[in-house]
């Protein structure tokens, strides 16, 4: 026993001092390879790489850096379109037939050259497959029985595209611009289809190429996707037969951390270049450091609570505006969404055609309350809000719990994980539910559509809108007026209708807009060109490089 | 007269086997049930929690149409006892079913990151017993003295303190500050695509290929999280030590060890320890056990891409395939680590392998 003891001893004066000199090689600083740049990213949203499928923030950005649509957003000026894969386009004068005329020497990833017919093989394969966002094309008149008709290759470098009604140009071609837009290999794809039995919900006998999609890539962007392993890593490298630039960085390497302070200490100390989650404390200490950079830009998404109109007490319009009386704005936007997120009432986030920057509403207590008593309701009511237990949402929920105690009502926080509070959204059986609304695709008519829209109020209505969602029997004359503006050529005037709908939205509807979102970036002073844009569609990464 | 002696030799020896049989049939029905009830609970707890599983298939924008069309091809309008057993069904020809998250089937993400917790826990084990049994041993003998009180409160810390709020700060120290160990994950993107892992262990693999700035690259990432669970269990592993040997320490067979005039250290180590040993091992296997469960909050702060993250994520977004596949995994590594002790009880406990 003593022998065995010793032996113990041994073996662990061994490891310890095997330890040691493994960490004496020490204290080296770490940096990424100069080629590479590497973010620190919660990518755990991501459920494919498919762009035909994928309808997520993160998948957007991926896709948006690594293949090429018609046309993209112009950064400089989103409200409006450049051509991407597209030379030029002309609309009909009917406005019902889109002709884009495509560059000539454009190459896929692959070698393949990029021509119309992939194009029409790209828009047929949303179509046919319906996932969720095939809707931003479908919303066209696109079905699969006549989509091989209304998107279609006249010639190897022209691509035609007919929609049912004439639209704004602007709708059509902002709405080319979302994932669903991105032009994929039909070569490789072909390649790579798996046959399917048809059945009723889906008649055609092969997946377009989803199942190795979800996983693979086929496009033809300024980086190429080499892997994504889910809540691990994405991997994009050079594509050296992009048509454009080449971009200065060989790679670029999204690392999921879901952790703000992780990020921050890992940012500090140079194991990645950009951290892409910070919480309002690690953003302010990062941009305190000379060593590193911040960066921001607003996106596309609102901050809202609303009111279910199946409640008797919240139906009653005097309540709707007391609400709107009783939030803090000041408060919320000095500290809790300092840096992160900026004070905007109306639904249509700043940066989009048509935005309106009125900020009417400031807290006040005594006039909510007069409002109140208006409605029979001056000893206030009890209510409950569901709460998705994350920040800023939680934080923001117990602010307007104690400004709305000062009238009087009572209101009980229901915390909840997200799935969980949206379920309960989802089906109306919420009073009051907090959450954010991010646009579907770049256009007005995304928001205005939820917002304005709700053509049957039953429960078993179909078009489930934010609106529907709220029971919220919208006027029939605002839904016509967001139908119209859909049609209206002229931009200004189409801005304009959509400036009127917000502020009716803004008097009379049970919607509180509290915040647009901005998105927040910590970079490495050594990262040059890093640039958030205004949607996820348009961070783009092909610019940036390193000293 | 060898005939009237055989019989009862073979009486004997058909009554063990038979007692070998009873006791495999019991085990296995023990499997079998608890394999099923483990699954009941799960699969219908997992159903009838208020979250709409499509909606994590689809997310929240998806169209009412596609929402129903997924609905139906999931399953999830059929009654439930046809979807249990639809999936037991499945899952017993090797079926688990594919995650709706990562879009690969459940097994295949399991393999891939149950390595990742798996080198973590061991790693975490070993250190926790390596230092948790002589601190328990030294604080039992010196019971009431200041070394008794430091290991107590060590261990206390231990078990009070929140493991982010440690890992964090431990982060920030040795990570931020010293700049000792690595972060984050298991490894530097420069090796990303250098080194080819075999078993998924890092640490093997990269010394099995020789690769030792890989090794030593994996070693930096891993010390730091496997010290903290290794923390804390030994603050577990200690405790336990501390009063098992008090136990021991009291018995008369010490006083008799003692009488003869052997060695105090010889008394501890080669009597005392040797019969506290025996209840030793179902704490550390436990506590083994429950570390191989994947430590979610040190997998999140280390950005550690392991099990507990992999289940946690799945559960929180419905994904009832894969929380399915990760419990059987779990009460897998639950159910060997049992036997595995058993077997360890049978060669430290003589009293065990007489009967």
């Amino acid at each position: 026993m003593m022998h065995s003891l010793n032996r113990h001893v041994r073996m662990l004066t061994a490891g310890a001092a095997m330890s040691l000199i493994l960490m004496a090689g020490g204290p080296a600083f770490a940096e990424t390879p100069a080629d590479t740049l590497v973010e620190g990213w919660a990518i755990d949203d991501i459920i494919t790489m498919d762009p035909g499928e994928a309808f997520e923030l993160s998948t957007a950005e991926v896709t948006a850096n690594t293949y090429s649509y018609l046309v993209r957003l112009d950064i400089n000026d989103t409200s409006k379109v450049v051509g991407d894969l597209a030379e030029s386009w002309t609309v009909s004068d009917d406005g019902l037939t889109y002709t884009f005329k495509m560059k000539p020497d454009a190459k896929f990833a692959s070698g393949n050259p990029v021509t119309a017919e992939d194009v029409a093989y790209s828009i047929e394969r949303v179509v046919k497959l319906d996932k969720s966002p095939a809707f931003i094309l479908t919303q066209f008149g696109l079905t699969g029985d006549n989509v091989t008709e209304k998107a279609k290759a006249t010639d190897a470098g022209t691509f035609t595209f007919t929609v049912d009604k004439a639209y704004a140009p602007s709708f059509v071609l902002n709405c080319l611009t979302a994932t669903v837009g991105a032009v994929v290999d039909k070569k490789l794809v072909l390649e790579h289809v798996a046959a399917v039995t048809p059945s009723a919900e889906y008649k055609y006998d092969n997946d377009f190429g989803n199942e190795w999609l979800k996983t693979g890539y086929a496009g033809s962007g300024a980086f190429k996707l080499r892997e994504w392993r889910a809540n691990e890593v994405v991997v994009m490298e050079r594509n050296d037969n992009y048509y454009g630039e080449k971009t200065p960085l060989a790679r670029v390497i999204y690392r999921h951390m879901k952790e703000s302070s992780g990020q921050r200490l890992a940012l500090e100390a140079g194991d990645i270049d950009v951290a892409r989650n910070l919480e309002p404390g690690d953003f302010d200490a990062v941009s305190k450091n000379a060593e590193l950079a911040t960066t921001n830009a607003p996106k596309g998404t609102v901050y809202y609570f609303s009111l279910n109109q199946k409640n008797a007490n919240l139906a009653k319009p005097e309540v709707a505006e007391a609400f709107k009386y009783l939030v803090d704005y000041d408060a919320i936007g000095s500290t809790l969404i300092k840096g992160i997120g900026e004070i905007h009432q109306t639904f249509l986030p700043k940066g989009v055609l048509g935005e309106l920057p009125e900020n009417p509403y400031k807290l006040d207590v005594a006039k909510a309350k007069e409002l109140l008593a208006k409605a029979g309701l001056a000893d206030g009511f009890t209510v409950t809000m569901d709460v998705r237990n994350t920040q800023p949402i939680t934080g923001i929920a117990e602010s307007i719990q104690q400004t709305l105690a000062q009238a009087n009502i009572k209101m009980e926080i229901v915390p909840g994980d997200g799935k969980q509070t949206l379920t309960k959204y989802r089906n109306r059986t919420h009073d009051i539910y907090i959450g954010q609304w991010g646009q579907d695709y770049f256009d007005p008519n995304s928001n205005a559509e939820t917002f304005t829209v709700n053509p049957d109020n039953s429960d078993e209505g179909k078009n489930k809108t934010l609106a529907w969602r709220n029971t919220w029997d919208v006027p029939k004359e605002w839904t016509e007026e967001s139908k119209a503006a859909l049609l209206e050529k002229d931009a200004t005037k189409r801005a304009d209708m959509y400036k009127d709908l917000q502020k009716k939205v803004l008097e009379k509807s049970p919607f509180v807009v509290i915040f647009q979102q901005t998105e927040v970036a910590g970079t490495r002073a050594n990262v040059k060109g890093f640039k958030l844009g205004p949607s996820f569609d348009t961070n783009y990464v092909f610019t940036v490089s390193k000293d | 007269m060898s005939i009237p002696e055989t019989v009862p030799t073979a009486g004997r020896s058909r009554a063990r086997a038979n007692g070998w049989a009873k006791s495999i049939l019991r085990f296995l029905v023990i499997i079998v049930t608890t394999y099923l009830g483990l699954l009941a609970v799960t699969f219908f707890i997992g159903r009838v929690i208020p979250i709409d599983p499509v909606l994590a298939v689809l997310g929240d924008r998806a169209p009412a149409h596609v929402v129903e069309r997924t609905r139906e091809l999931m399953g999830f309008n059929k009654p439930l006892y046809e979807q249990f057993y639809i999936y037991v069904r499945d899952a017993l020809t090797g079926n688990f079913g594919t995650s709706v998250l990562t879009t690969n089937p459940v097994m295949a993400d399991i393999r891939r990151v149950f390595p990742a917790t798996l080198e973590l826990a061991t790693l975490g084990t070993i250190i926790g017993s390596l230092i948790g049994v002589p601190l328990g041993v030294l604080a039992a003998v010196k019971r009431g003295s200041i070394a008794d009180q430091i290991v107590r409160v060590v261990g206390l810390v231990g078990y009070s303190v929140p493991i982010f709020w440690l890992a964090l700060l431990s982060l920030l120290f040795f990570y931020a500050k010293l700049r000792w160990v690595a972060y984050p994950g298991r490894i530097d993107i420069v090796y990303e695509y250098s080194f080819t892992p075999i078993t998924g262990l890092y640490l093997l693999d990269s010394l099995w290929q020789g690769q030792w700035d890989v090794f030593r690259d994996v070693f930096r990432h891993i010390i730091l999280p496997a010290g903290l669970l290794g923390y804390f269990s030994l603050a577990y592993i200690s405790r336990m030590t501390r009063s098992f040997m008090l136990n021991e320490l009291s018995q008369e067979y010490i006083v008799a060890a003692r009488a003869k005039g052997l060695s105090e250290t010889r008394i501890i180590w080669g009597h005392a320890l040797r019969n506290a040993a025996v209840p030793l091992v179902t704490v550390i296997a436990l506590s083994y056990a429950g570390l191989l469960e994947g430590s979610v909050l040190t997998e999140t702060v280390f950005a550690w891409p392991g099990l507990g993250l992999y289940i946690t994520n799945s559960l929180q977004n419905a994904d009832m395939n894969a929380v399915l596949g990760g419990t059987i995994v779990i009460g897998s590594v639950f159910i060997a680590i049992n036997i595995l002790s058993d077997l360890l009880y049978r060669t430290l406990d003589p009293r065990t392998r007489a009967r």
